[in-house]
């Protein structure tokens, strides 16, 4: 048995659904056996289960001599919770509004929803897929149950009324149902637009900046019913700005400056891009912590900012730990917390948008 | 493949009406518009005769009646000039392509939407100056009015001809706008040609026959029929979103 606390510490992403996210990280280290977090790996990986969602290939987009994003290559399997990253102007928009079928690419391919992206194919594609739009777009003259009126009527939908108050439901806008939209908040604009693109119950679902203007309660609220919409097997690809939000929510993420910079899940995002750190605190300082860490063998390097703190640089957390915590208990040093001080995703994008100079795409 | 959609073409035209009836400007416009062009024909039919005498009544009528197709030349141009950049500067445009709505039936739908109440109001106007050229015109003018089927047709057929028109126009002019009060503006030129047209008619180059409002009423669908398929091309939806010529 380990003496002294043990305490769960999960440094690299803040939140309190952390736990939900297939795609976050969790070390969980009790009586000294490490707990494997639930692998995702293989379930999301894209074409693994039958026919991805979206398969882009070499996509490209110009306006005149600017090009939007270029080479762009992509899928995403069914159910996939895809998040799409970049900084403004990066092109993300472009994509939403390429794979929606708004816009022609200048070239390459894409399969959207099983069909082959083509102006042809445009009222197919759009019968199977929901975008919203980075401006929710609502007529204002018109309440907000006649704004999904006309959308259901689009559709073609018998069902409307069912489907309108539950989507009014889903986002908690039943008691406005009959306000004009010209009087409604940002927030709750961005809401309604939400309410319109869970009406047509999408196989497909694109959020551009879904919780952009949203206040912390309202985007809680937006991301649960992001997991409430993957427990139901709907695809989404999701852009944001919002790294703790993509981490928490995401699969899988791309991040986009005109061209992909990468792909994948957030963790081997990070492990890919540095490497891995355990951070152990003591009550007291060790008497000599160079000796000491060098007699373990999973300890590649260390270093300690502050005395009875220490930065433990490991090749694979899972097994280092509780190697070390047996060495540092063996030792006779109280514990108080060993916890991975991960990188966060925010770390990753900035490691990649830097690279490509500043942070602003051209 | 597309298949056309009555349901979705009367959703547009059902949500554009309620749109419309609820911005008191467009409805005001609407309302008075007709009643300006009444002004020049009620002068002339009913004011004019009783004073100065008349020497043909049947050439001095062409002139105020033809003035009424004005009405639905010069009415929808503002409607049409709107619909298209109006909801690109709303922001709803996008929304609202990522529906599977089709460009025709979004054109179709945009265009009955500023047709109907333009007709229903044309027609109205017409039926009002009639029945008040039927009971208060001195007898030698309502005869010289009602005696020359040419010009009721010519007032009836050209109509939706001339208002088909300017909502072409206007609608091409707010594809390629990317502001309201541009576009606005430049529909309102979509009524030179129609106005010309009427002074032609009306001085007497052409005497207006049944023959003559036949053949202008088929050559207007003509064009009519060409203008509307170069707004459909147009209307593509890549230009509708950006307001630009999609570029490869
Ligand atoms: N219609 C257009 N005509 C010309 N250039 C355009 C058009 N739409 C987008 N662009 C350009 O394409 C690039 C990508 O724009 P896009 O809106 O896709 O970026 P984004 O990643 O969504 O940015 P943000 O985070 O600010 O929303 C930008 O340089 C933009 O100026
Ligand atoms: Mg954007």
């Amino acid at each position: 048995m380990v003496h002294g606390a043990l305490q769960l510490v999960h440094t690299g992403i803040k939140g309190s659904e952390r736990s939900t996210a297939p795609g976050g990280f969790l070390l969980t280290i009790e009586r000294g056996t490490a707990v494997h977090p639930p692998s995702a790996s293989s379930t999301f990986e894209a074409g693994v289960k039958g026919e991805p969602a979206l398969v882009v290939r070499h996509l490209t987009k110009r306006f005149g001599d600017r090009t939007a994003y270029a080479d762009v290559s992509f899928e995403v399997a069914h159910g996939e919770v895809f998040g799409f990253l970049g900084p403004n102007g990066a092109g993300k928009t472009t994509t939403v509004r390429t794979l929606g079928t708004l816009i022609a690419p200048s070239s390459g391919t894409a399969i959207v929803a099983g069909i082959p992206l083509s102006v042809e194919n445009g009222v197919e594609i759009r019968q199977r897929i929901g975008i919203m739009p980075e401006n929710p777009g609502l007529y204002d003259r018109l309440s907000v149950t006649e704004n999904l009126e006309y959308f259901a009527a689009l559709y073609g939908f018998r069902d409307a009324h069912v489907r309108i108050n539950d989507a009014l439901d889903a986002v908690n806008l039943a008691d406005r149902a009959q306000d004009l939209c010209g009087g409604l908040s940002k927030g709750l604009r961005q809401r309604v637009g939400l309410a319109r693109t869970l009406m047509s119950d999408p196989q497909i679902m694109f959020l551009d900046e879904p919780t952009s203007g949203l206040d912390p309660v309202a985007a809680l609220e937006v991301h649960t019913l992001i997991n409430s919409l993957r427990a139901k097997g709907v695809t989404i690809f999701l852009t944001t700005h919002r790294l703790d939000e993509a981490e928490k929510l995401c699969d899988r993420v791309a991040i986009l400056n005109t061209k992909l910079r990468t792909v994948g899940r957030p963790a081997d995002l990070r492990a890919q891009l540095f490497h891995n750190t355990l951070r152990v605190r003591t009550r007291t300082p060790l008497a000599n912590p160079g000796a000491f860490f060098a007699t373990l063998a999973s300890i590649n390097e260390w270093h300690s900012n502050e005395p009875g703190t220490y930065e433990l640089e490991v090749a694979d957390v899972q097994s280092a730990a509780p190697d070390i915590v047996r060495g540092l208990v063996g030792e006779g040093a109280d514990v108080i917390s060993v916890g991975e001080s991960a990188h966060s995703l925010e770390d990753v994008y900035l490691a990649l948008i830097d690279d490509d100079g500043n942070g602003t795409a051209s | 493949m597309n298949t056309f959609s009555s349901a979705r073409l009367m959703a547009v035209i059902r949500k554009e009406m309620r749109d419309y009836r609820r911005k008191r400007s467009i409805v005001v416009t609407m309302l008075i518009l007709p009643f300006m062009f009444l002004i020049e024909p009620v002068v002339a039919i009913f004011v004019v005769p009783a004073s100065s005498g008349v020497s043909d009544p049947r050439n001095y009528v062409i002139l105020p009646v033809l003035y009424l197709l004005l009405i639905p030349s010069i009415m929808p141009s503002t409607l049409a000039a709107f619909t298209v950049v109006g909801e690109r500067e709303q922001g709803t445009l996008e929304p609202l392509l990522t529906t599977p709505i089709s460009q025709q039936e979004f054109i179709a739908g945009k265009g009955a939407a500023v047709l109907i109440p333009t007709m229903a109001l044309t027609y109205g106007v017409y039926g009002l100056f009639l029945l008040a050229v039927e009971v208060f015109a001195k007898s030698v003018v309502s005869s010289a009015i009602f005696g020359q089927g040419s010009l009721l047709v010519a007032l009836i057929l050209m109509a939706p001809l001339l208002a088909s028109w300017s909502i072409a126009v206007g609608m091409a002019v707010s594809v390629r706008a990317t502001e309201i009060r541009v576009a606005q503006q430049l529909g309102a030129l979509a009524s030179i040609p129609p106005v010309l047209l009427i002074l032609i008619l009306a001085v007497g180059v052409i005497h207006p026959t049944l023959a003559v409002a036949l053949i202008f009423s088929i050559i207007l669908l003509g064009v009519d029929v060409r203008a509307i398929r170069i707004v459909a091309k147009m209307m593509n939806r890549e230009r509708l979103v950006t307001g630009s010529k999609p570029s490869r």
